[in-house]
């Protein structure tokens, strides 16, 4: 076992120091792991798409535990590696800390903002891809309510719900937008069991579409929904295959976009704040073929219609932590 | 409020009290034996994953109920030879095993399914599926428009897992255990008074074992009750503090069975009220913010313990092993 060790910490030292050579961009997945059908699995097509397209080589690591955060990042930019993408918001500190003794390397840090001159901090507007998923949820409600679910009370879902709410108001003024957190505390994003009693609450308030935005809450969220036979909505990658035919969308956090754009600037890249809005293909809604049958043409054209809109600026959707309220929905 | 709000609200109260029930009876078990038992959740949690876990692995929710089983009873065993045979602290050795359920579960089901600490979701054969009556209407918006028997019948009675009625034969059945049978007395007077249980010749420690593995078994089918019955999988730190709230409703029940009964639908009724703001805001006529109603079952307990509503006296060996004089 430990010989084993020994050769694969041996072989990644050779990757490491081949990544160097020609300064090839890195990326570090967080504890979620890469396959984790998620944000990290978000990011990492990303970087595969852009190996596929630019024929080059990117190094790639996935975390066991908090304390290898900083470890990684040195050793990658020891490496030479050049820029370095970390996915998710828990790598800040370690960035924080890291980023000032590497001046000439690059880094992108995803979810979180560090400010440091070589950091190039991504973040998302949540409340446009919400408003649009909103406007399809309202088209495709019989009952004129629909509901959201969110997890941990903070602001950040709170800018989730009013985005949506304002897309299922731009569409049915007359709609009712029920909303339920599902808790005060980091135990809220765990805690399906109720998740699905708060969808059935919602259910017989009259709700027959269903947005979840509370991590493995929302897991409970969509499998009642589809046991109740009800629509729901899927957040951060694309959950229409969890129950085909029963999921009308998600809404994308395009991670990928992300990582992709970071890797195709390379060494150049501009760094600061980046916010991935419509405009520039960060959030957005999935379509597969899981859920082609739910989404009508009619639908699809408003929606792709406010996307543009919304791109140019002729329609501003309210964020909710610019001022802390709703214009669509009181908390 | 219409009636049918009333039955939903009822309906709610019986899936979320279950899996209090069964671990409140499981708490009720080792401590009526004289072994406090905090780790209730951590068994809970470890259950729930491994019963997930094998379930999705076999197609089988039987196996996985067995498998889950097992594990709490493991952890029970761990519980056991730290706490009766080797005499140490009995509130650490249940801190311990809440802390490796947590860190264990996430790991392990990292390292098997690769999909950030879940299982993959379980359909079919691999979940205990709700049991419908004959003639029960499934899904919400036809029980809705039923009549009010047909309401009763279709949503609060029909529909639940097999594990929710085990679940409330569990309750006369600990009754007559510890009431009724040599086995029961012994188990309370060995909680009592373990020195008169031993001068009576009877083992103090396989007693207590006995307990813990009935304490085990009980949380390993609360914990598949969360994962393949309630859910369709595991996700990290499910059980969400539902071994703490069981313990609670174990102090409030004052260690008896029936009361114990009333004292987790009374806490699962409070988890159905707080799920239902609209419901409280019409009937009352105020808002009243839900981590309130999360909180009451912590609060009535702490009034419980203050003394107001009688007082609450654990069993008088509890907390301390045995020591036979020699």
């Amino acid at each position: 076992m430990k010989l084993m060790h020994k050769f694969l910490g041996a072989a990644a030292g050779i990757a490491l120091t081949a990544g160097a050579a020609a300064a090839d961009p890195a990326l570090i997945f967080d504890l979620g792991g890469k396959f984790d059908k998620s944000f990290n699995e978000a990011a990492f097509s990303g970087a595969q798409r852009w190996a596929e397209e630019t024929g080059g080589k990117f190094a790639e690591i996935e975390l066991q535990s908090d304390a290898q955060r900083e470890q990684a990042l040195r050793r990658f930019a020891e490496a030479g590696a050049n820029p370095i993408v970390m996915a998710g918001f828990a790598f800040g500190d370690a960035l924080g800390q890291v980023a000032a003794d590497y001046p000439d390397t690059k880094f992108t840090i995803i979810d979180m903002v560090v400010d440091a001159p070589n950091v190039r901090s991504v973040v998302f507007n949540e409340h446009e891809g919400s408003y649009l998923v909103g406007m399809m949820a309202a088209q495709a409600s019989k009952s004129g309510t629909v509901s959201f679910v969110g997890g941990m009370d903070i602001p950040l879902i709170r800018r989730f719900a009013c985005g949506y709410a304002q897309g299922v108001k731009a569409v049915n003024p007359d709609a009712t937008v029920i909303s339920n957190m599902t808790g005060t505390t980091g135990a809220a994003w765990n805690d399906p069991v109720k998740g699905s009693e708060i969808t059935k609450a919602q259910i017989s308030q009259g709700s027959d579409v269903v947005f979840a935005a509370a991590g493995g809450t929302g897991v409970g969220v969509l499998q009642t929904a589809a046991d109740e036979k009800i629509l729901s909505i899927g957040v951060d990658s694309n959950q229409n295959y969890l129950h085909s035919g029963q999921v009308l969308t998600s809404m994308l956090k395009r991670v990928d976009n992300a990582v992709f754009s970071a890797f195709t600037d390379g060494v150049d890249m501009e760094t600061g704040f980046s916010v991935m809005g419509l405009a520039n293909g960060g959030v957005g809604y999935a379509m597969d073929e899981h859920n082609a049958s739910l989404v009508s043409a009619e639908m699809k054209a408003s929606v792709e219609a406010a996307s543009a809109q919304i791109a140019s600026g002729e329609i501003a959707v309210h964020d909710y932590m610019s001022d802390d309220s709703c214009p669509a929905l009181t908390f | 409020m219409d009636f049918f709000t009333l039955i939903q609200i009822l309906d709610a109260t019986v899936r979320l009290a279950i899996p209090l029930l069964l671990a409140c009876l499981a708490g009720l078990f080792s401590e009526r034996a004289g072994i406090f038992d905090i780790g209730l959740e951590g068994k809970m949690l470890a259950a729930a994953f491994f019963s997930a876990a094998i379930a999705s692995m076999t197609g089988s929710v039987w196996i996985g109920l067995l498998a889950g089983i097992a594990a709490s009873l493991f952890l029970s065993g761990v519980h056991g030879l730290a706490s009766i045979t080797f005499r140490g602290n009995q509130l650490i050795s249940g801190v311990a095993i809440n802390f490796l359920a947590a860190g264990m579960t996430v790991l392990i089901a990292q390292s098997w399914f690769s999909q950030g600490g879940r299982t993959p979701s379980l359909s079919g054969a691999e979940r205990f599926n709700p049991i419908n009556f004959p003639g029960a209407l499934t899904t919400t918006n036809e029980v809705k428009a039923a009549s009010p028997l047909m309401q009763v019948y279709s949503e609060l009675l029909s529909g639940h897992s097999l594990l929710v009625y085990f679940a409330l034969l569990t309750v006369p059945m600990t009754w007559w255990l510890l009431y009724r049978t040599r086995f029961g007395l012994r188990l309370r007077a060995v909680g009592e008074n373990p020195a008169a249980v031993d001068t009576a010749g009877v083992s103090v420690v396989g007693l207590r074992y006995a307990a813990v593995a009935i304490c085990g078994i009980l949380c390993g089918i609360a914990g598949a009750y969360l994962s393949t019955a309630l859910q369709a999988g595991f996700v990290k730190d499910m059980s969400a503090g539902r071994g703490f709230i069981a313990l609670a409703a174990l102090i409030f029940a004052k260690w008896r069975p029936w009361h114990a009964l009333y004292a987790t639908f009374l806490f699962g009724l409070f988890q159905a009220l707080e799920l239902r703001p609209d419901v409280i805001e019409a009937v009352i006529g105020m808002k009243i913010q839900g981590q309130f109603l999360g909180a009451l079952p912590y609060i009535m307990t702490v009034v419980i313990l203050a003394g107001f509503v009688g007082k609450a006296i654990p069993p008088r060996a509890g907390g301390e092993p045995y020591v036979k004089e020699r």
